[in-house]
């Protein structure tokens, strides 16, 4: 919630960055850039190139090939945009246009790495905005720079609630107490909460019944008995 | 247990993720009957006769919509939509990440149905891990020859790719979804045309839920009449439900559709936790409208909740109890919509914001009751205005969440409204506040 100021004075959202700055209207707009202008990685070129034949149109690439450029420049800057561009044959203003709709694109200086704490509808409920204030003061005493940390809409695992996305690696049930262990070890580049993530191999949520009684077949087959009876 | 597992039958098998195991569980028969045994008519007949209605929110009957798709020779397209953003629903991740084969397997069967050629999976990008596990299933499918030309030896031919956003839950409104994939803003179309005729790329294109094409292989494999013989009335089937909130064990459970509300919240997912009581809970995600206790022992199907007001949605349930203050809920409720709102459409662009605006005055004590009555009246304006129904899938839960609990509501901004009076003579210092009291004295 922000400060409010002066009695009366509206509480806006904030306002996003360059809003308020003056077009230079005497700049003609860039062009689709000259691909032998632009150098790019062979890496981010090979991965565009294969990502554009994979569909029909190559427009179609624009979102996954702007996801590979984040990954090497850390957001879509200028030059990443432009190499993009320079690869698909689009202009630069198109990239810009997909990257500011779209939540996991960051048009703002940053490192690759991330962490998305879920604090949505079923996550508040279970006190996530806690959970993220713990690791964002965290982050702030450790001094963990270059990783964004922010609060995410519903990242759909409101099974683990609260929880987070460490580079896309899902952990949780998170509490306050699991803010220093986490910043830590992304901080050292360890693994992160070991055995806490989704995909982590027998992971469990602490919760879950135990399966006991096999689970109930519906005795239903058209031609009698289950349909268990009815393999081949 | 009153789970019936169908879908997720073989789910904790270990590695059912890669295709020897799949296959050795019975995996891919279907697709085999489908293509070697059955004409593709009669593959749309029986996924049309099995009932099956899309499981992402909508119900419409996943038969017809596949067969609205035009004959010909042109390039058709199936789309799966895999951007399960809605807040509370959680059953797609589980499925594509321990069988994505299922899911392959549903999608081949599906473009046989609508003689689709060329098909994607459009994942959300936050499924990073998801991904790559349907990524090297499909791999696996390729070089069996599942997936690619001349499938099984066949005629059919069906390409397939795994397309991830990056983030934006308009990408699961469908026309957002085939904006997306074109690689432009996810921003709705105005419809019609609907995207069976005019889709993505200008060609028809079927659109269906991860979970619907799931069911797919085994409408295919054990009939239709098996299928509809499962769930009740115009709700068959078995339904994946996402269980989340307040309950002592949040998870995915697989029911019959028709089996009373209570037995899921409490039966299955263990109901509040201790010393806790349900005060409202959300039946098919945040977007479906909240329903009381009393609803409890409705049972779960698309018809019965659409009755009491709400809707099944992805019958995703996201329980609230007693010790939740309802107002910041509605507010970070509408929050979430605000934030996702595309801004294609004024409705829904402005009415979202004014409802975070008018909430968050409530929340700070700078509302009167008649602030309330601006709130539904936003509500009302949202609704039905717009190109797709996001703006409604705030308005309608928020608007419930007031309807229902408006005597909480009325409360709420006299209480906080006291408070930040209270902390306002605070700061003006107690030698001051004895000069303001003399002059109320006097």
């Amino acid at each position: 919630m922000q400060e409010v100021g002066d009695e009366g004075a509206l509480r806006a959202a904030p306002l996003p960055p360059g809003w308020d700055e003056a077009v230079d209207v005497e700049r003609d707009p860039a062009t689709v850039p000259d691909p032998a202008s632009v150098a790019v990685p062979e890496g981010l070129r090979k991965e565009i190139e294969e990502l554009m034949s994979r569909y029909p149109d190559r427009h179609s690439a624009a979102l996954p090939a702007l996801g590979a450029a984040q990954r090497i420049h850390g957001w879509c800057s200028p030059t990443a945009l432009s190499q993009v561009a320079a690869l698909m044959q689009v202009t630069p203003a198109y990239l810009s246009s997909v990257a500011t709709f779209y939540d996991m694109l960051r048009t703002e200086p940053s490192g690759p790495r991330y962490i998305y704490v879920c604090t949505s509808v079923a996550c508040h409920l279970r006190d996530a905005k806690s959970v993220y204030d713990a690791i964002l003061e965290e982050a702030r005493d450790q001094g963990l720079e270059d990783v964004e940390i922010r609060e995410f809409e519903c990242l759909g695992a409101c099974d683990m609630a609260p929880m987070a996305s460490v580079d896309g690696r899902y952990v949780g049930p998170l509490d306050e107490s699991d803010a220093p262990e986490l910043v830590a070890a992304l901080r050292e580049r360890r693994d992160v909460l070991p055995g806490r993530g989704l995909e982590d191999p027998g992971y469990r949520l602490p919760a879950a019944a135990p399966r006991e009684a096999p689970p109930e077949e519906p005795d239903v087959h058209p031609a009698g008995g289950t349909w268990r009876d009815q393999e081949l | 247990m009153t789970e019936t597992r169908v879908l997720l039958r073989d789910i904790d098998e270990p590695g059912l993720n890669t295709i020897d195991v799949y296959e050795r569980l019975g995996g891919y028969r279907a697709l085999r009957k489908a293509l070697l045994d059955m004409e593709p008519d009669q593959v749309l007949s029986e996924l049309e006769a099995s009932g099956l209605r899309g499981r992402g929110g909508a119900g419409f009957a996943m038969g017809k919509k596949a067969s609205f798709i035009p004959r010909g020779s042109m390039d058709k397209y199936l789309c799966c939509n895999a951007d399960e953003s809605e807040p509370g629903a959680f059953k797609d991740r589980l499925l594509m990440q321990k069988n994505p084969h299922l899911l392959i397997e549903g999608c081949v069967i599906a473009s046989i149905a609508a003689g689709a050629n060329k098909g994607f999976v459009f994942i959300r990008g936050e499924y990073a891990h998801q991904a790559d596990v349907l990524d090297a299933a499909l791999e696996e499918a390729r070089a069996k020859g599942h997936v690619g030309d001349r499938i099984m030896g066949s005629d059919h031919s069906f390409s397939l790719v795994v397309h991830r956003g990056q983030g934006a839950y308009i990408c699961g409104e469908e026309t957002g979804l085939l904006d997306a994939l074109e690689g432009k803003r996810g921003n709705p179309r105005l419809k019609p045309p609907f995207p069976a005729n005019q889709g993505l790329y200008q060609g028809p294109t079927l659109i269906n839920n991860v979970e619907t094409l799931c069911n797919a292989p085994l409408i295919i494999e054990r009939g239709a009449e098996w299928f509809a013989s499962l769930g009740e009335g115009n709700s068959t089937g078995t339904k994946i439900v996402s269980v989340s909130g307040n309950v002592q064990r949040p998870g995915n459970y697989e029911i019959e559709l028709g089996i009373p509300v209570r037995e899921v919240i409490y039966g299955l997912a263990g109901g509040p936790p201790e010393g806790r009581e349900l005060k409202c809970f959300f039946p098919g995600g945040s977007s479906a409208p909240v329903l009381t206790a009393e609803h409890l022992d409705l049972p779960l199907t698309y018809e019965a909740m659409a009755e009491a007001g709400s809707m099944l949605g992805t019958a995703s349930v996201i329980v609230v109890d007693d010790s939740q203050p309802l107002v910041p809920l509605a507010l970070r409720l509408a929050e979430f919509y605000r934030h996702e709102s595309c801004g294609k459409c004024v409705p829904c662009r402005e009415g979202t914001n004014w409802t975070v605006k008018t909430l968050e005055r409530i929340d700070l004590g700078e509302a009167t009751p008649m602030d309330l009555e601006i709130l539904a009246q936003v509500q009302e304006n949202i609704i039905g205005n717009c190109l797709c129904v996001l703006g409604d899938s705030m308005a309608m839960p928020v608007g419930s969440l007031i309807k229902h609990f408006r005597e909480e509501f009325e409360q709420h901004i006299e209480a906080a409204r006291r408070e930040r009076e209270r902390e306002e003579m605070t700061a003006l210092g107690a030698g001051e506040l004895a000069a303001v009291e003399e002059a109320g004295a006097a």
